[in-house]
This record gives structure tokens, C-alpha cells and sequence, in this order.
């Protein structure tokens, strides 16, 4: 065989970022795996506990950047216990010792400690870039000690997580030294942030490209900061609220037509919206807005707003926009990609909302949407289907109707016909979330057709165990099934058990899955992890009827076994 | 392609959309449905009421043996998958893919027919008699385990002189639903009910556990735990945020949109408020004023009483009111007997009046009036340089 060197496949793997690629290229050979797991320097872990810190740190030695992530989507809406897992600590002890030149690390859903946070910043001296999304235990006690000791950090990214807001004074913590901001984002924070010391790190940072303020920075210090930063590229504001013809308000004016290269604006935490004309002149230019945390708008002032955004790619809105408004966007921004409609009053009466025809409006007037996440009070079979063929480029879909099991509402059929045009039509899909009335033949449709299916979201559907066998055994990329609320049982969970060690996880709550089932579950597959969580009876090892339903389950594939840090409620069997 | 002319009515229109079939076997290979066909016609052949099929599916409680046999013929090597490839190595590898095709197919067949023939108008009845046919030609000859991949070219054929998949046939779904009524018989076939959401409100379904499952009934909506699945800071923008967002910041500061405790979207903010001298505290709705000055003379309204009892009793121990009350004034701007201070979420004393109201609301924790004489000598703010009150106020 010619030789062929080392250092040149080194070469050639430089090119390969996406991991599905290293990974199949470390299994052609031996030498190749070797060249390969040296030259790896971004991992991707999507379950922190299916593999150990030791054993990432053993395959792949020179690691710079680490993403992992912790919880169960479900996590989101509080469906999973507080205490149930997916600490980062273990994970930065290992590298500290490990990876001296760590220099990024992404987290979501994990609980991250201050000691943590603390451990991380005096570890890494090359440590530049920290994303933590919807991670909680903190405070900003570990934000400054990450700001007083990464001297090179180039991005802090704090997305929706739960910080406790103490008496630190983290921004000041920033040590004059440091000019290498890139991208902060704080926009997550309840408390109030020292104006000063933050005008002060926006002027010394002159490559700051995004920045994300939280609600205690009023509408007075956006101008002074936006003044010092005219460079920035993604802004989110934090309060903008006062009198729309006040000095502070003339002078935001005079700042933000300084800000040219503005292209992402989100924020308006509290807002007035009067004073939203002050944003027209950069409107030409985004591509991404989001207003959902913007309640106080009103669907006139929203509408106004979009009205100047041509180029928008990305919109992230509440849906008291109503149908007009999304008509609007769909005859201004034509080249939408993704849109995000969320509810503004979702346990009250319903009072503006969107509807189905605002769905069919977008998808005649945006060809490129490819990702959606809609919710409404109504939806229909044949609006379902007339979005599925006006765009079959999707490739995430997600649709929540607000009541859980709706029909159609003018034919009152279950909506199985327009969610199964949908996977038929877009051939892409990785992702869809159903809702409304469903019954087996929805599944049977992406079992069928969702080929490239990657994460399917259930929640009161289905009428049998043929629904979810339909899916296992027809949707060959599934990663991940989360299922709440379906009645789907032990037949379903135990026939296609194979089929979970190609996944990534499996959850089913309150669904009629019985504890003997995952126990069958448990022992037939020695590689899953079957966790039960039961917080209403912490000794469910000593029930043993294994008829019992069980509350939640969820099933992931591992190399370490069960894990050490399970809390008393859940039970790994 | 003889098959499929027995059964001259019977091709599922969703057949055509079927990938060909070599992508199936190809799919199949890897896949958990491999089955010998021995086991599969042991399952036909086994009693329409064993465990492994009634449970968890209370629908398919043997209704008739057609039922039981096209719900069998739904499972065939889903049921008995426990082992699966360790099965599948039993057989050649056509056996393996074809009859792991079926698998699936089967499952599809079974409920695709009924559903997709009640779109093409054609009453249930005879269509389950040909279903049932098509079913006993794979099912009873041992020896044909491809006539099932080729009942489905058959029918792949047929289909395409008909039309299209229901989902592109908006009118075919009013249609089909006039002929339920006739299939009295029946009831509670599975098949049926997948296309028709009148008979679900029949079917002894396992039931949702949250929802009373009947598609006519409209389900209110219930306080369902994590429904709808949304972040919880995004569940109170409405009850936080007033409708009209006035400039001088009558809507309430931070307690909406944070990655909230229910609590933070009260419609009240009550906080504790004692003054220097009067040993009993009040509290006061901080939502219910809009301005500082409206505070203030709140404060006035309050304390005025309490503060001239408490003097008439210190000073002469009778309950004598005289009648010059004096107003408490001068509480914001330092010329009164008295100042107004507050303490934040941090802990600090600050001075109240700095920040913009919806500010000052949405860091206060609780107030105090305190005896300007003695203000010079309190450390007002924290010692750390950085948070003194001046500094943090947007002047």
C-alpha cells in the first residue's frame, strides 16, 4: 500500500467540521481513526451522561472546544425534577487536568455551579468563548469570577438560563485589561448591572460585534453605549421606555443611525412602543428580529416596524401580531427562513391570536421557510396541506396548538391528513413537533415518509401502541422521541428495542408504560440507561407492582452505565 | 402481478407514494423488524386474545376474526421482535428483507387500506372481504414470501389510476364519512377509526391520561402541567404587562418575562414601610402609584396619624390629640423632617428618587422613612465604590 503521510490526512481532515464526517472517517482504518482523534479538536456530546469526561479525554486528546448537553428537552416546561442531573463540574475537573488549551465551551441545559464557573476560569488560560443555554445554578458570582480571570474571553453568551442575581458587581470585574470582547449577551439577568463599568468595557472593546443587555439598562444609557460601539452587529435592547421626545430619546436617534452595521436586534424587554421609529433606519438592513420578549408593543407598532424590514431572514414575534400582521411579513420579507410565533396570553381567553390562515399567507408569501415554530388556537387539515405544498423546504416543524387535542375546526376531523402532507411533502424534516387531535395514522404517515426525521415531539396523541411502532420502526435517522400524555404502552416501548441504541434518548411521560415493562426494557438492553422519575413515591424500589404506570421514563443510550448522581427520585433500572 | 386482480378495489392510494421497493428492503436490512416467516404465521395462527396483543391496545379485544386477523396481520414481526436481528440471521437474507419489508408494510397495509379505501368511496364491506383476501395469499402459502413486495407493485400499479393520497383530496375526507355509518358492524375495528374521528368517540381507546379522548368533545383548557410548551418566562407576559404601555412607565418593572417564580406576576406589589419612631410598619402596594409623588403622599397619609399619637403618647402619656397634625412633606428632595429611603434587592440602602419609577419598582424590597438629621451618618449604598446611588442612576 503507498504510504501515504500522516500529516497530510491531518491536513485533510482540517476540512471535515461537521462531526457525522470525523466520525465515519475514524472508522475506515486504523491509521485513520489514530490521525483522526488527534486532530479532533471540537466534540460534541449531545448527552453529557452517555459517555464519561475520562473517556472523551482518552479518544481525544487535544480538545479545544466541547459542547454538552444535559438535560431532556422536556426540561424546558418544567416537566422534569429540578435536581435531576447533568452537572458540569465532573466534566471541568477532567479537562482542567486535560485540556490545558480549552478554549470553548457550549453547555445547555446543564446545572452549572459556581465552583464550576470559578474552576473553569483559572483552569484555561487560552479560554475564550463560554455559551451557557438554559442552564441554571449559578449566580453572577461565577460570572465574575469568569470575568476576572479569562483574560483572552472573547464571547460570554448567556441564553434564557436562571441566574441568581446577587450582590456582585460582575461587569466590573472585567479587568481594564481585557479588550477582547467580541459578543456578550446578559440579557437573561434580573438585576441591575453597573451602567458605568459596562460603558466603559463596550468603549475599550472594539471588536464587540454582539451585545445583549438585560432590563435594568435603561433607554438613556442605550444611547451612550450604542454611541461607543457603533460597530456592533447584533443588539439587544434592554428597557426602552420614556417619553418618545425626550433628550434621551433624540439623542438614541443620532446614535442608531450611526449604527450601520446593525443585523440582529432583539430585547425591548419593557417597551414604549411610540418610540419604536427610532429603529426604521436599521431595519433595511436585519435580517434577524425578535420581539417576543415585547409585550407592550402593539400589533400596529409591530406591523410598522416590519413593514421596513426587506431583508429579514429570521422573526421571532407573539402572536398578537394576528393574521394581518403575519400577511404583512409575508409580503414584506420575502426572504424568511424562520419563523417564530409565540403565545403572548396562552391561558387567557384567546383574544388576538393567529390562526391557520396566517400559516398559509406566510408559506405563499416566504418560499425559503424552512423552520417554524407556530402557536395558535386553530388549525386545519387543508391548511396544513396548503402549507406543505407551497413550502416543502422545511426541514423543522414545529406546531403547537394551544388546546391539546383539537381537531380541525371546521371539519372536525383529527389533523393526521395535514401533518402527514407535511412529512410527505418536505423531505428534509429533522424536526416536528405535533399537536391537536391525532390518532395512529398520523405516525403511520412519518413513519412512512419522515425519513431524514431526526427529533419528534408527541403530546396527547395517538390512540394505540401502533402509533409509536409505526415511528420506530419506520423513521431511520431518529435521534431523539419525546412523548407525553400518549397512550402508548409496553408493547410499543418493547418491541423495536433495538431501535433506541441507534437513538439518543427516549421520553415518554404519562403515557401507559408500566414499571415491569421497563424493567423488561432495563434488562433486555444492558447499554440503556432506563431511568425512572417518580416524585411522588421516592421508594419505588420497594413497590413492587410492576403493573404500576410509570410517571416518566427516559431511556438513553450509554458506555458507563448507570450513572453515580442520580437523585433519590429517579431509578435507574 | 395476478394478485392484485382478486382484489380489484383494494389499492391504497398511498401506495403509490411508497419508495420503491428497493429502497424498503435496503431500509429494512439494518432494521429490528427481522422476522422468519415461521413466526410470523405462528402469530397468525395464535388466538385472537393473547396478552401480547390485547395489551395496551383495548380496541382490538377479538372483535370478530376478521379483525383480530388483519390486526394480527398489523403486527406481525413487531410483536415478536424481542430478539431481533438474532432472529433475522435464521433466515437468508431474502427472507430477512422481504419478510422485515412486510413488517412494516403489513403494519401499513393493514390500517392504510381501510383508511385509503374509505377515501376512495368505496364501502368498508367489501373492501375488508378483499383486504382479507389479500391477507390470507402472503399468510397462508409458506413458500411466497415475495408476494408480498408484490402485492405492493400490484398495487402500486393500480394506484396510479387512481387518485391521489387523501391528503391531497381535500373532498374524498367529507366522503368517506357517510359510509361509516353502514360499518355498524364494525364498530370498533381499529382501521376504521383511524380515518374517522365520529367512531373514535366509540372505541374504547386507552384513553390520554390528561384528556377525556373524544374528538367531540372540545376540551377546555386545563391547567395541563407544562402545556403549552413554553419557557416559563414567557407565561406571563400578558398578566405582567399593562395594555398600555404609557412612557411614564406605569407597567411594572421587572417582574414579567424573567425566568420567573409565579410570583413575580402578581397584580400587586406590597412592600413593608416603617418609619424612625413608629414602632408598627405598614405596607403599601407599590403598583397602585404611578410617580414618586404620589408615593410620597401616600407615606404622608400613613404615618401622619401614627406619628402624632406616637408623640402625644411619648411626650405626655395621654391620648390628648392636639390638632395640629403636621403633614409629612419634603421626603424626596432632603428639605423635609424626614427622607425616604429603600432597600433593593441587593441588600442596599438607597436613596429613594434616583431611577425612573418602573425602575426603583422592580428593585425595591422595602421602604424606610428615616429622620433626615440622621441620614449624614448612615452609609447609604454600599461601600464598594462602584454602587453608590449616584453611579447607578441614569442621570
Amino acid at each position: 500500500m503507498t504510504y501515504f503521510p500522516e500529516e497530510v490526512l491531518e491536513h485533510v481532515f482540517d476540512f471535515l467540521s461537521s462531526h457525522r464526517d470525523r466520525n465515519a472517517v475514524s472508522q475506515v482504518c486504523k491509521s485513520w481513526f489514530r490521525v483522526e482523534r488527534w486532530s479532533r479538536h471540537r466534540v460534541f456530546i449531545g448527552n453529557c451522561y452517555a459517555i464519561s469526561p475520562e473517556r472523551v479525554i482518552a479518544r481525544f486528546p487535544r480538545v479545544r472546544a466541547l459542547t454538552l448537553k444535559g438535560k431532556p428537552h422536556f426540561a424546558d416546561f418544567s416537566l422534569v425534577p429540578h435536581d435531576w442531573g447533568g452537572f458540569v463540574y465532573p466534566w471541568i475537573v477532567a479537562m482542567a487536568k486535560s485540556y490545558p488549551d480549552l478554549e470553548e465551551l457550549r453547555l445547555k441545559r446543564m446545572v452549572v455551579s459556581d465552583e464550576s464557573l470559578e474552576l473553569l476560569s483559572r483552569s484555561f488560560p487560552n479560554f475564550q468563548s463560554l455559551v451557557l443555554v438554559s442552564c441554571e445554578g449559578f449566580s453572577t458570582d461565577g460570572l465574575a469570577s469568569i470575568a476576572a480571570n479569562c483574560r483572552v474571553l472573547r464571547e460570554l453568551d448567556l441564553q434564557e438560563n436562571e441566574v441568581e442575581d446577587r450582590r456582585g458587581h460582575w461587569l466590573g470585574c472585567f479587568p481594564d485589561s481585557c479588550t477582547s470582547l467580541v459578543s456578550l449577551n446578559f440579557a437573561c439577568l434580573k438585576g441591575e448591572v453597573n451602567l458605568g463599568a459596562l460603558e466603559r468595557l463596550v468603549a475599550r472593546c472594539p471588536n464587540l460585534r454582539s451585545l445583549r443587555l438585560n432590563r435594568a439598562v435603561p433607554l438613556e444609557a442605550l444611547h451612550k453605549i450604542l454611541t461607543r460601539a457603533p460597530q456592533l452587529v447584533d443588539i439587544g435592547i434592554g428597557s426602552y421606555v420614556h417619553e418618545s421626545n425626550s433628550e434621551a430619546y433624540v439623542k438614541l436617534c443620532n446614535a442608531v443611525l450611526n449604527c450601520k452595521s446593525v443585523q440582529s436586534l432583539s430585547g425591548f424587554l419593557e417597551v414604549a412602543p411610540c418610540c419604536l421609529p427610532a429603529f426604521y433606519p436599521i431595519c433595511l438592513n436585519l435580517t434577524s428580529l425578535n420581539l417576543s420578549y415585547a409585550p407592550g408593543i402593539q400589533g400596529n407598532e409591530l406591523i410598522n416596524l416590519i413593514r421596513h424590514c426587506r431583508k429579514l431572514q429570521r422573526l421571532w414575534i407573539l402572536d398578537y401580531i394576528g393574521d394581518k400582521g403575519l400577511e404583512v411579513v409575508a409580503s414584506t420579507c420575502k426572504e424568511l427562513q424562520e419563523l417564530r410565533v409565540f403565545p403572548y396570553d396562552p391561558y387567557g381567553g384567546g383574544n388576538a391570536t393567529v390562526t391557520e390562515e396566517g400559516l398559509v399567507a406566510i408559506s405563499m408569501g416566504c418560499p425559503k421557510l424552512h423552520s417554524l415554530l407556530y402557536f395558535c388556537r386553530q388549525m386545519t387539515n387543508a391548511a396544513l396541506i396548503n402549507v406543505a405544498k407551497n413550502c416543502p423546504n422545511f426541514t423543522r416543524f414545529r406546531l403547537c396548538i394551544l388546546d391539546p387535542t383539537k381537531p380541525d375546526h371546521v371539519t372536525l376531523q383529527p389533523l393526521d391528513e395535514g401533518f402527514g402532507a407535511i412529512v410527505q411533502s418536505c423531505k428534509g424534516l429533522r424536526r416536528l413537533s405535533l399537536s391537536g387531535l391525532l390518532t395512529d395514522q398520523v405516525f403511520l404517515y412519518i413513519g412512512m415518509y419522515a425519513e431524514r426525521l431526526e427529533m419528534l415531539s408527541i403530546a396527547f396523541a395517538g390512540e394505540s401502541d401502533k402509533g409509536m411502532l409505526y415511528v420506530l420502526n419506520g423513521c431511520k435517522n431518529l435521534r431523539k422521541l419525546e412523548i407525553r400524555d400518549s397512550p402508548f404502552g409496553d408493547i410499543a416501548l418493547l418491541t423495536n428495542v433495538g431501535k433506541y441504541e441507534t437513538m439518543r434518548s427516549l421520553w415518554m411521560s404519562s403515557c401507559d408504560v408500566t414499571l415491569g415493562g421497563c424493567k423488561a426494557l432495563a434488562k433486555k438492553m444492558p447499554r440503556l440507561n432506563v431511568e425512572i422519575i417518580n416524585e411522588k413515591d421516592q421508594m419505588m424500589e420497594n413497590s413492587h407492582d410492576d403493573g404500576e404506570k410509570v410517571e416518566k421514563m427516559f431511556v438513553y443510550r450509554t458506555l458507563c452505565g448507570p450513572r453515580r448522581d442520580a437523585p433519590d427520585f429517579v431509578w435507574t433500572l | 402481478m395476478e394478485g392484485c386482480t382478486r382484489n380489484g378495489m383494494v389499492c391504497p392510494k398511498l401506495l403509490d407514494l411508497i419508495p420503491n421497493e428497493g429502497e424498503w428492503v435496503v431500509r429494512r436490512d439494518e432494521g429490528s423488524i427481522g422476522v422468519s416467516e415461521d413466526k410470523k404465521l405462528e402469530l397468525r395462527l395464535g388466538p385472537p386474545g393473547e396478552d401480547w396483543f390485547i395489551k395496551g391496545s383495548s380496541k382490538n379485544n377479538g372483535n370478530d376474526n376478521d379483525t383480530s386477523l388483519l390486526s394480527l396481520g398489523c403486527f406481525p414481526s413487531s410483536m415478536i421482535n424481542s430478539n431481533n436481528s438474532s432472529n433475522s440471521s435464521n433466515n437468508n437474507n431474502n427472507n430477512a428483507s422481504h419478510g422485515s419489508k412486510r413488517g412494516f408494510l403489513d403494519t401499513v397495509e393493514a390500517n392504510a387500506e381501510e383508511a385509503w379505501v374509505l377515501n376512495n368511496g368505496n364501502p368498508l364491506s367489501s373492501s375488508e372481504k378483499s383486504t382479507g383476501t389479500l391477507f390470507s395469499s402472503p399468510w397462508s402459502s409458506n413458500s411466497s414470501p415475495c408476494l408480498s413486495p408484490k402485492a405492493f407493485q400490484m398495487k402500486t400499479q393500480q394506484q396510479q389510476h387512481q387518485s391521489r393520497p387523501s391528503f391531497l383530496q381535500l373532498s374524498s375526507i367529507p366522503q368517506s364519512m357517510p359510509a361509516m355509518p353502514k360499518e355498524s358492524s364494525q364498530t370498533c375495528s381499529t382501521k376504521v377509526e383511524l380515518q374517522n374521528s365520529e367512531q373514535k368517540a366509540c372505541s374504547p381507546a386507552s384513553a390520554n391520561t390528561a384528556v377525556p379522548n373524544s374528538s367531540q368533545k372540545r376540551t377546555a383548557p386545563a391547567p395541563v402541567v407544562g402545556w403549552p410548551p413554553i419557557r416559563s418566562f414567557r407565561k406571563n407576559l400578558a398578566s405582567s404587562s399593562s395594555s398600555k404601555p404609557a412612557p411614564e412607565s406605569y407597567k411594572v418593572g421587572a417582574d414579567e418575562v424573567t425566568p420567573g417564580k409565579p410570583e413575580d406576576c402578581r397584580k400587586n406589589l406590597f412592600v413593608k414601610i416603617n418609619m424612625d419612631g413608629v414602632p408598627i410598619g405598614r405596607k403599601v402596594d407599590l403598583k397602585s402609584y404611578g410617580c414618586y409623588e404620589k408615593l410620597s403622599s401616600a407615606v404622608d397619609e400613613l404615618f401622619r396619624g401614627l406619628l402624632a399619637a406616637q408623640r402625644d403618647c411619648s411626650a405626655s402619656g395621654n391620648h390628648n390629640k392636639t390638632e395640629e397634625v403636621k403633614a409629612i412633606t419634603g421626603l424626596l428632595d432632603g428639605s423635609g423632617e424626614y427622607t425616604l429611603v429603600y432597600e433593593d434587592n441587593e441588600g442596599d440602602r438607597m436613596l429613594v428618587g434616583d431611577v425612573p419609577w418602573h425602575m426603583f419598582v422592580s428593585t425595591v424590597k422595602r421602604l424606610r422613612v428615616l429622620k433626615s438629621s440622621e441620614l449624614p451618618a448612615l452609609h447609604i449604598g454600599s461601600t464598594k465604590q462602584e454602587k453608590t446611588p449616584l453611579d447607578s442612576g441614569v442621570r
